[in-house]
């Protein structure tokens, strides 16, 4: 079967479980065998292939630019992580079946244990690195999802999360030493890399290389100082622990190790890091393990210490380790998963995992005591069993190898782990099934059915099957212990049998198995002198961490953004003038190509009305009416200047929209308090005043500098000078810019104007729903109103100017493609008609006689605009392009008619419509406020004698 | 004449008068209008994507007027892709909307929608600098109207920060422009790419300036830090399916630096030289650290999310300010996954909040639907912290490999990996306590029965995240694109030529000569 399918295969299953969830237990299990099995044989049809010393590779390219390809590969040592991964998942598919509660949520847990399978899969059999980076993020995140599986314990969460944060950082840290080993070698295909051993330990770049990926396999192996997260991700259910946390995931870290041997291997660094972090693991795991009360945590820690032991072998860096090394992680495989599973029996059968609280257990769970009885002495390394192989030729290597010029370090190290080890097998044996019945258990024990009993034994078969007869795996360690090597090193000659004669391993063996009789004997007494002992919780040392960088993250964060504005434009003030001051230190300064024109005292008097009316609207910007006034005058000035320069419409437009946003204003001040109250302290204002005066002396030296040098070309204005009358049939430059040259952005600024005065109404409609409504209701005007709020005087003038105004508007509208004036001017002065019979006679009145609602003004208006640039879409020319001609109709005299001028019309009826409709919003707030309003035009009518209005607070005033 | 370049733009820009005017009151109509306008454009979008995907970079030029004197349009693969990229995720965001009535609760939202659309349309499309202007004003208005969608004191309030700042933003973008203006006489892109380069070496202060200034307006629009202020409580506030779209928003900042940067101000231009290498790219770093660590300190999974966008947006400029055709390739890939899976994470968001009384991360009772959302949160997040298998880990391995070769690879790794694990860490801690810890909440039996989400909001937002995983497993074509638009803008010389000499109206080649006379 193509590799593609055995890594596939699982991947693809996992959408089955949860499918076959409502189709009861047995099928979401089987069907999740069947997925597995499927796999498992057609890993098995590639075996003839790697017996035969084939490499089988498959290959698809995925990302070829990055060089992450899915190309995978099949040699000994994959297929043996291979087999061991979805051998033992069968077992432990079949064991889950029967250990989980029917209240648990079966096809999520077998969708996930899928996914881990496919991932994990993947890791063994990856032949690009960064795939494999792929794959080993993928197991931390289903062992995530595994671990949290039973949601609502708060050890499963906390346990997934620092699982998920403590293998995920190693992740990452691989991610940066799988991208330096690419770079190195210029490829991250694993056969590429691994033929490049000189290439890679020559680099400068190999120990960060080195230590980068060491932290992502010490990380996912639990190996010192990051083995405390293994225990914890114990609070997963028992198959979970048996399945990734012993046998599986937690040995893709040592996969890696192997895997990675032959190119990274061998070097001094390599050495000390791995052979001293295994030595450090191996050793704490075994005596922290032997005073753990909880079953699993027991069985964890010792994972965590032959997880290490392993790690010790693969860091002597000798052909003999690396075969001890594959060895025993088949040995460790075979009886840590079946304790592991007769963990989860016991627990399942006694509803405890507290050692304390269990003993005497033989007799009640005969079946189960065989099993765990085998497979904890194999892992004592008693003979016989297949734990005591291995053990013996690690003691061989360890004795062999000489560490920080010491002989005695590793040998007496590795006996001590030994020790430890056999004591803590000792006391599981002893003080679990040893002793009497209890009468005390939580639920009264008893073997449990086949279905979680099986699994174990059967390997625990294999436990003493290869303790007796080592020659019939012999050949395929070798194999597997070849591919490991690389042709780096000679296969070890040594044949691994149960009797090598009386070598100092032997004696090693026998002194850490008596040794572990002893302490197991003194267990009592050691206890005490543990529990007296102060030492470093490593969970409380990880919160105490997280929950530090939290709220160290909180107060950052929430510094920071404190939600003040002023502070967030300072900042950006800050920033644009500190680049554009570095922009200006680092250039270049050319002379002047201008000379300053001298200022008339005209322009001086208007100069210094700008700066006068500029700096009482800072110093009197409380007072709000003020500041009105004084924004009036600045437009004012400005729009002179506009005259002064020239640029009749500009000054046009900047004085009708002076008075309209003035109006506007007046309105919404209506609503407001009258003073802006002081907010800010003496030194913040401060500080803006310095930033403020910063920045504009910064804009007022830029437009210094500008005006005094020419553009390095000629500018485009001059084309647009050149070709107004000629391409745009109009004399005023300024006009046929707005509606054709530039067209485009008017049609842009148009829809602004729109926009904003929708949003204005939606706004007013959001603010009369919300608690707003309530306060403007009960609002009292701080000052009387008015008695006469319509005069007579002004009702009557606003009547008969009407008419003119909208001559004017018609007029400025017409002549504007040649002379100052356009659609916009137009707009502005008609809605200053409007404007003024809502302010003579009142918003009720005026709305009543509103024939066109203004939203449809304004989507006419853009409708027309945009009406206008498609039609030369008929002529086959682009969006906007005008045409014109001249006719004659008697008895007028020849006329232009453009096409401009109906763009011309979009933007009229888009600029009345927005400035009514945020005139007729602001009027519905006021009538919500209870604004008195009357259906006459004005309130004292001399033509009328109605008695005056009891809601008018006349008398008052 | 082919008219479909200014399609996406001037389609939305027809169909939102149009809804204002006919079916103001009328919401099936509006829905009906907008789904089908969202749909053409994604249609008409993908046609020009196509179009440009051989290199041909195609000129629109608006009233006949020949560059630099009138407006021009440009399709070219980076201006068609973020064209086809809007408009997917203004397809799914508008479903969710409909789906979850999100447009019925306030006035106008799909008036302001189109708009909003035409106005980010713009901004990609546009060849002028000016113009480029105001579609960002369109965009910025239009945002801000969807942004107080339905009201709310908070919402009001984020609203005027927001508004304001980018106000200020738009201040200084005239500033520039007229520095620009007054420096080179034109504000056509291709013809200042050309005019910058006749820039006496001993009077560089003024292009400098003025090219700074540009790009503090686009940072701003980046949000990169500390630009960044306006982007964390207004993404928050706005409604979702809003925040979804604004995704795309951020990335309009990136595009124009992209454009400008690589075109009229390239890396080895002489008068610009060393204007930005000392900032951007610790600015860009600090971004994503500030994103991620504010994704862990945030008590809201609103503003963990927004905060997660400047953390993408960091990542994004970290490639960027490589300024190198490997940065920006890695930087592309990174957009497109960066807008989709942001626009998914937001949607997400919403989902929680419609089964909850709040977004505090804080465990409440589970309600129905909870165990899509949280696989739903399970892969947004996943794509967004960049692990495997979604996009956002091929897009980091991206830019990770493109940093190789530069001197600060240490800093950008350093700060890339350890922000990663931070926001690992951070998703990890929200999505425990929002969808494993409100398991041990028992269900208040008197509470009133909350609706489950209905399946249209489902299916948008599964329809985001499906794109996530196809941009993942199609990553090799993506990056095969993305370098191609990266080689293409590493050689604008066909882009200016076709943009400056094609002749339009009064530009007869052979007669009058007007262009001449303005070179």
């Amino acid at each position: 079967m193509s590799l593609f399918l055995v890594v596939a295969l699982p991947f693809l299953g996992a959408l089955l479980p949860g499918l076959m969830n409502t189709a009861g237990r047995a099928a979401c299990a089987g069907v999740t065998f069947a997925v597995s099995l499927a796999a498992f044989v057609g890993l098995l049809t590639n075996l003839p292939a790697v017996l035969a010393g084939e490499m089988v590779t498959a290959r698809i390219d995925w990302i070829p630019l990055l060089g992450l390809n899915v190309t995978l590969m099949l040699d000994g040592l994959g297929f043996f992580f291979a087999m061991l991964i979805l051998g033992i998942g069968l077992l432990i598919i079949t064991y889950a079946r029967f250990y989980l509660a029917r209240e648990d949520n079966m096809g999520e847990f077998f969708t996930y244990l899928l996914l881990f399978q496919g991932a994990m899969v993947g890791i063994v059999l990856s032949d690009n690195i960064l795939l494999l980076l792929v794959f080993w993020e993928l197991t931390s995140l289903s062992s995530f999802l595994l671990i949290g599986y039973w949601k609502h314990l708060p050890e499963g969460r906390q346990g997934a999360r620092m699982a998920l944060t403590v293998t995920g950082m190693g992740g990452l840290a691989m991610i940066g030493g799988m991208l330096i080993l690419g770079n190195i070698v210029g490829s991250y295909d694993l056969s590429v890399i691994l033929q490049n051993r000189e290439l890679i330990q020559g680099s400068p770049l190999y120990l960060p290389a080195l230590i980068l990926i060491l932290l992502g396999c010490f990380t996912k192996s639990a190996q010192f100082p990051f083995h405390f997260w293994l225990p914890h991700a114990m609070a997963a259910p028992t198959p979970v622990s048996a399945y990734l946390h012993s046998a599986t995931m937690v040995k893709a870290g040592i996969f890696l190790m192997a895997r990675m041997w032959p190119v990274l291997s061998g070097t001094p660094e390599w050495f000390v890091l791995v052979t001293g972090a295994g030595l450090i693991t191996m050793v704490l795991g075994a005596v922290i393990a032997l005073f753990k009360h909880d079953l699993k945590a027991l069985l964890a820690f010792s994972t965590v210490s032959h997880l290490g032991l392993i790690t010790m072998l693969l860091g002597t860096g000798t052909a003999f380790g690396a075969m001890a090394a594959v060895f025993h992680i088949m040995n460790h495989a075979t009886f840590k998963a079946a304790l592991f599973m007769s963990a989860g029996i016991i627990d399942h059968e006694t509803h405890t995992r507290d050692i304390r609280r269990l003993g005497g257990l033989r007799h009640l769970m005969p079946v189960t005591f065989g099993i765990a009885t085998l497979a904890a002495l194999s892992m004592a390394g008693i003979p016989l069993l297949n734990g005591f192989l291995s053990k013996e030729m690690m003691l061989e290597e360890a004795y062999h190898t000489v560490l920080l010029d010491s002989h005695w370090l590793v040998p007496g190290l590795a006996v001590l782990g030994s020790l430890f080890s056999a004591a803590y097998c000792f006391r599981l044996i002893g003080h679990v099934f040893l002793g009497p019945v209890r009468d005390d258990y939580p639920h009264k024990p008893h073997d449990p059915e086949p279905g979680l009993w099986l699994p174990p034994a059967f390997l625990v078969v294999l436990v003493v099957g290869i303790g007796i007869a080592p020659f019939l795996v012999e050949p395929f360690v070798k194999l597997v212990t070849a591919s490991v090597l690389g042709g780096t090193a000679e296969l070890p000659y040594q044949h691994i049998k149960i009797w090598h004669g009386l070598v100092p391993a032997l004696y090693m063996s026998i002194a850490a198995v008596v040794g572990g009789l002893i302490v197991v004997s003194a267990f009592n007494p050691l206890l005490r002198l543990w529990d007296a002992a102060p030492r470093p919780e490593a969970k409380r040392i990880f919160d105490a961490i997280i929950g530090g960088v939290v709220r160290l993250s909180e107060r950052v964060i929430h510094g920071v953004h404190n939600g003040s504005f002023t502070r967030y434009a300072a900042i950006m003030t800050v920033a644009v003038v500190a680049v554009g001051y570095h922009a200006w230190a680092t250039g270049t300064v050319g002379p002047a190509t201008r000379v300053p024109q001298v200022a008339s005292p005209v322009q001086i008097a208007g100069w210094a009305m700008l700066v006068a009316a500029t700096l009482g609207l800072v110093l009197l910007h409380r007072n709000r009416l003020l500041s009105l006034v004084l924004i009036g005058i600045v437009g004012l000035v400005v729009s002179v200047g506009f005259v002064f320069f020239s640029a009749p419409d500009l000054a046009m437009t900047q004085l009708t929209v002076e008075v309209v946003t003035i109006i506007l204003l007046l309105l919404a001040l209506n609503f407001l308090p009258n003073r802006t109250p002081i907010e800010s302290t003496v030194l913040r204002r401060t500080r803006d005043a310095v930033l403020a005066v910063a920045a504009g002396v910064a804009t007022m030296a830029l437009s210094y500098h500008y005006l005094l040098r020419d553009t390095i070309s000629p500018s485009i204005s001059e084309f647009h000078l050149a070709n107004s009358y000629k391409g745009g049939g109009g004399t005023n430059v300024v006009n046929v810019i707005l509606v054709d040259f530039r067209g485009f952005d008017t049609y842009g600024e148009i829809i602004v104007l729109g926009i904003a005065a929708l949003l204005i109404y939606a706004l007013t409609e959001a603010l009369l729903d919300g608690p707003v409504r309530a306060r403007l209701l009960n609002r009292k005007p701080t000052d009387p109103r008015a008695g006469d709020m319509h005069p007579m005087m002004m009702v009557v003038m606003t009547r008969v100017i009407m008419p003119v105004v909208m001559l004017v508007g018609f007029y400025i509208f017409l002549r504007g493609h040649n002379e100052p004036g356009g659609g916009f001017i137009a707009g502005l002065v008609v809605s200053i008609g409007f404007v003024m019979q809502y302010m003579a006679s009142g918003f009720a009145w005026t709305s009543a006689r509103l024939r066109y609602p203004y939203h449809g003004v304004i989507g006419a208006g853009v409708l027309t605009a945009g009406l206008t640039g498609i039609g030369s879409w008929f002529v086959g020319k682009p969006f906007l392009t005008s045409d014109y001609t001249y006719v004659r109709i008697p008895p007028f005299q020849e006329f232009e008619l453009a096409t401009a001028a109906l763009f011309d019309l979009g933007v009229f009826l888009a600029v009345v419509g927005a400035v009514m409709l945020s005139l007729e919003s602001f009027s519905r707030l006021a009538r919500r406020a209870h604004v008195p309003d009357v259906e006459h035009p004005m309130d004292i009518d001399p033509s009328r004698d109605d008695p005056p209005d009891p809601l008018q607070p006349r008398t008052e005033a | 004449m082919s008219h479909w370049i200014i399609l996406p733009i001037v389609l939305p820009a027809f169909l939102a008068p149009f809804i204002v005017l006919a079916a103001r009151y009328h919401i099936v109509i509006q829905r009906s209008v907008s789904l089908a306008g969202v749909f053409a454009l994604v249609v008409v979008a993908a046609g020009l994507a196509w179009q440009a995907s051989d290199g041909t970079v195609t000129l629109y030029q608006l009233g006949d007027w020949a560059a630099p004197f009138g407006i021009v349009l440009v399709a070219d693969r980076l201006s068609t892709l973020m064209v086809l990229l809007t408009a997917v995720l203004a397809f799914f965001v508008l479903l969710y909307a409909v789906g979850s009535r999100w447009d019925y609760r306030g006035w106008h939202f799909h008036a302001l929608y189109q708009f909003q659309l035409m106005g980010i349309m713009g901004a990609f499309l546009t060849g002028d600098l000016f113009n480029l202007f105001v579609f960002f004003e369109v965009l910025l208005i239009a945002s801000y109207g969807l942004m107080i969608h339905q009201g709310g004191t908070v919402r009001l309030r984020a609203g005027v920060q927001y508004v304001l700042y980018n106000l200020l933003g738009s201040t200084l973008f005239l500033f520039a422009l007229g520095a620009i203006y007054a420096q080179t006489g034109t504000l056509n892109m291709a013809d200042l790419a050309e005019r910058v380069q006749l820039i006496d070496p001993s009077d560089t202060v003024g292009i400098r300036i003025a090219a700074v200034l540009l790009l503090m307006v686009f940072a701003i629009k980046a949000a990169v830090v500390p630009l960044h202020f306006w982007l964390p409580s207004s993404y928050a506030e706005a409604p979702a399916p809003v925040a979804a779209l604004f995704a795309i928003m951020t990335k309009v900042g990136a595009y124009a630096i992209i454009r400008v940067y690589t075109m009229i101000f390239p890396p080895d231009l002489e008068a610009t030289a060393g204007l930005h290498g000392w900032w951007l790219l610790p600015a860009a770093l600090v971004s994503l650290a500030i994103g991620m660590v504010g994704l862990l300190a945030a008590r809201k999974l609103d503003r963990l999310v927004a905060f997660s966008v400047i953390g993408s947006m960091g990542m994004v400029m970290i490639s960027i300010s490589l300024f190198t055709a490997e940065g920006i390739t890695a930087a592309l890939y990174y957009i497109i996954h960066s807008t989709l899976a942001a626009g998914a994470l937001f949607l997400i968001v919403d989902l929680v909040r419609s089964s909850r009384a709040d977004l505090m991360l804080t465990a409440q009772a589970p309600v129905a639907g909870s165990a899509l959302t949280a696989g739903m949160f399970f892969m947004a997040a996943i794509a967004m912290a960049g692990l495997p298998p979604l996009s956002g880990f091929v897009g980091k391995l991206l830019i990770l490999d493109a940093s190789f070769d530069t001197g600060s690879v240490a800093w950008i790794w350093a700060v890339i990996l350890i922000s990663s694990l931070i926001a690992v860490v951070g998703f990890g801690r929200a999505g425990s306590v929002l969808f494993w810890k409100s398991q041990s909440v028992a269900v208040d039996p008197g509470a009133e029965v909350q609706a489950a989400p209905s399946p249209l909001s489902y299916v948008a937002v599964g329809g985001l995240l499906a794109l996530l995983v196809a941009h993942t497993v199609l990553a090799g074509p993506m990056t095969r694109y993305t370098s191609a638009i990266s080689a293409q803008l590493f050689a604008p010389e066909p882009y200016i030529a076709t943009v400056l000499d094609t002749p339009g109206k009064l530009s007869d080649p052979y007669s009058d000569t007007d262009e001449e006379e303005a070179h």
